[in-house]
């Protein structure tokens, strides 16, 4: 039987089939849990004296609520902090192990889990956070849950699911220097749509995604939500297994030789089926940004802003008159032209050791432009520390960029770093929504690279366009 | 979750349509840390009006709300249902709900009991005129009864199993335990372990 890969891991873990409609009872190898999504699951668990069913298979960590400067003060944010201490309360009560805010581990929870090997090909991984997406990247099927699910997960180790229906996404060619992952994910979705992928798992292949690195994989599965899907996956290969040999919790002696016989089956076979194909080109990309307030409202950054008369479809004309309003842009506008007044490097999207490495690229021997708030957010304290010993936190500051500790920062206005009114960002996270990174904040999506770059000259910039 | 065979109970006429969760418990409850204590939101914008049929004398202690067309509309805060039944409700009863509400309601063992629009007319009437009129919910029979009211209603046949067993979503999957334990012995080695 040929099959793909996302159900191949599906029928590896079903524990009781529903069949005649009903879902099938899933087993779930790895449970990520932080700080928002979990105190009313755990409160549940308690009302109904049930117990945490694995808790060798649950790590949680404290992500998106935690300041990222003056960690070892109290938490300023009453809510905030009764969110973190709660979770703290809960893991302690349950036995659960807890990366809280100042340990080494510590981090935001989609860059825990692969840094240390615990994202492995083939598993299921599920978080109460939509982003859990990311654990694809390793060739698992990972999604993110809602509260309710947190606790039935806790409970049980499993869950009740109708299955997905699968989509390839193939992204074949060489791509043109200076183009990234981000780049490839943002023009997914702006051909696909935000609900493009709808009830989907999306399944990325082609000669270009098998180029890339785990870090920029990871990037592109993240933001598979971002096109409505449920979940992205990459099959597993040479680059996955050489990423995961050696971490913490990766297999170890013959364990390994069978984790990797295991692991390499589970690519799609050559005659599996998708419900749904699209093909995109590598060698027509370029560096993308978004102009509106949907990840779906992007374009290349050579282009202008779009006018609502450009779109045939009255929702989308409708809904980019409103998104132009709220970002307060003219259409005919070149992209270049945009002035930002805040570049944030960070978020589970692009905060990982490549991405600093990408931007410290650009950053070094240089300054930031006058004016400009640049917040470098490494995703964990790992990375951090990794950026460190490597220098390049100190070309972060000889630039003029603030360099933080862990968390997810100003991805989301949860925390104390935010967007004022009116403010604008170039941001490498993954939402642009009204209000994401702060009530009133505009937010351009763009790569590291375009990132570092704009930094320097205060306008949305490419790398290619600084003068050497 | 307790077994939902037959309910008796008062019930409270909200005589307004498309009551969004909103309403039902505004935004700033979600960012407590309980799954309980929501009964102080419910309905909070309009509690503060005396006149409010949750605040009126002789609407106290209901357990059965009869609401107009499309309850629980708009985002899908399982708070809505929680915060429905901390005040002491067992049953909504409506024309229409929203789907989410709908689902959310029947996990969490809150009866979202539909009926057609005349019934719910009816209903509105009976206690309106007599508040304290007992009204029995019999979820086996899909019938209520108030006064001389004989109705039927619908309801999904997977929720009515479960309420009727008092099966909440976790104990459906604990009675396949024995498949999971099964399934957790087979598990490869390789897998890996959270705890070092
Ligand atoms: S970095 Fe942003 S998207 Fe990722 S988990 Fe944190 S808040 Fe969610």
């Amino acid at each position: 039987m040929s099959g793909t890969m996302a159900e191949k891991v599906w029928d590896a873990h079903v524990v009781h089939p529903g069949g005649d409609g009903e879902p099938d009872l899933l087993y779930i190898d790895l449970h990520l849990i932080h700080e928002v999504t979990s105190p009313q699951a755990f409160d549940g668990l308690r009302a109904a004296g049930r117990p945490v069913r694995r808790p060798d298979l649950t790590l949680a960590t404290e992500d998106h609520n935690v300041p990222t400067v003056d960690i070892d003060r109290p938490i300023a944010d009453p809510v905030s902090r009764a969110q973190v201490e709660a979770l703290r309360a809960n893991c302690a009560e349950f036995g659960v192990p807890l990366f809280p805010l100042g340990d080494a581990e510590q981090g935001i929870v989609h860059v825990v889990g692969p840094q240390l090997g615990l994202t492995q090909p083939g598993m299921t991984v599920v978080c109460g956070d939509s982003h859990t997406s990311t654990h694809g990247a390793f060739g698992a099927l990972a999604f993110g849950i809602g509260t309710s699910e947190v606790e039935h997960v806790l409970a049980t180790q499993s869950l009740p699911l109708k299955p997905f229906r699968t989509m390839a996404v193939t992204v074949d060619g060489e791509l043109p220097e200076g183009v990234t992952a981000k780049d490839i994910i943002l023009a997914v979705i702006a051909q696909i749509g935000t609900g493009g992928g709808q009830g989907y798992v999306i399944e990325y292949r082609g000669s270009a995604i098998e180029s890339l690195s785990m870090e920029a994989r990871m990037t592109i599965c993240n933001m598979s939500i971002e096109a409505g899907a449920r979940a992205g996956m990459i099959a597993p290969d040479e680059t996955t297994f050489t990423y995961l040999k050696g971490r913490d919790h990766a297999p170890t002696g013959t364990d390994w030789d069978d984790a990797v016989a295991y692991w390499s089956q589970l690519r799609s076979d050559p005659d599996a089926e998708f419900d749904r194909e699209v093909v995109i080109d590598a060698a027509s990309l370029s560096p993308f940004v978004t102009w509106g307030t949907n990840p779906g409202q992007g374009l290349p950054l050579s282009e202008v802003v779009p006018s609502p008369d450009d779109f045939a479809d009255e929702v989308q004309r409708h809904a980019a008159q409103r998104a132009l309003e709220y970002m307060g842009l003219t259409p005919g506008t070149p992209l270049r032209d945009i002035t930002v007044d805040t570049v944030f490097v960070g978020s589970c999207t692009n905060g990982r050791i490549e991405d600093l490495r990408a931007v410290a690229d650009i950053l070094r021997g240089r300054r930031v432009a006058d004016g400009v708030r640049v917040l470098v957010v490494p995703g964990s304290v790992r990375v951090r520390e990794q950026a460190e010993a490597e220098g390049l936190g100190e070309i972060f500051q000889a630039a003029g960029a603030e360099w933080r500790e862990a968390g997810c920062s100003m991805c989301l206005a949860m925390n104390p770093d935010k967007l004022t009114p009116g403010e604008r960002a170039a941001s490498t996270s993954n939402r642009n929504f009204e209000g994401r990174q702060g009530p009133g904040g505009r937010t351009h999506l763009v790569s590291p690279q375009v990132a570092a770059a704009t930094a320097i000259t205060g306008r949305l910039t490419a790398p290619a366009d600084l003068a050497v | 979750m307790e077994a939902f065979v037959v309910h008796e109970g008062t019930a409270a006429p909200l005589r307004h349509s498309n009551v969004d969760t909103d309403q039902i418990i505004p935004a700033e409850y979600l960012k407590r840390i309980t799954r309980t204590g929501f009964h102080d939101g419910l309905f909070a914008a309009w509690r503060t009006d005396p006149d409010f049929v949750l605040n009126r004398p002789h609407h106290q202690g209901v357990s059965i709300l009869v609401a107009g067309p499309d309850f629980g509309t708009g985002s899908s805060r399982e708070h809505a249902v929680w915060a429905l039944q901390d005040y002491g409700f067992r049953v909504v009863v409506s024309s229409r709900f929203a789907d989410i509400f709908r689902s959310n309601a029947g996990k969490n063992g809150l009866l979202p009991a539909l009926v057609d629009q005349s019934t719910l007319e009816r209903l509105w009437e009976i206690v309106e005129a007599t508040p304290d009129i007992p009204v029995l919910v019999d979820l086996d029979a899909q019938e209520i009864r108030a006064g001389d009211l004989v109705a039927p209603f619908d309801v999904d046949p997977a929720v009515k199993w479960r309420l009727l067993n008092g099966l909440d979503d976790i104990a459906i999957t604990l009675s396949h335990a024995a498949e999971i334990d099964r399934f957790e012995e087979q598990r490869p080695a390789f897998k890996p372990v959270t705890s070092s």
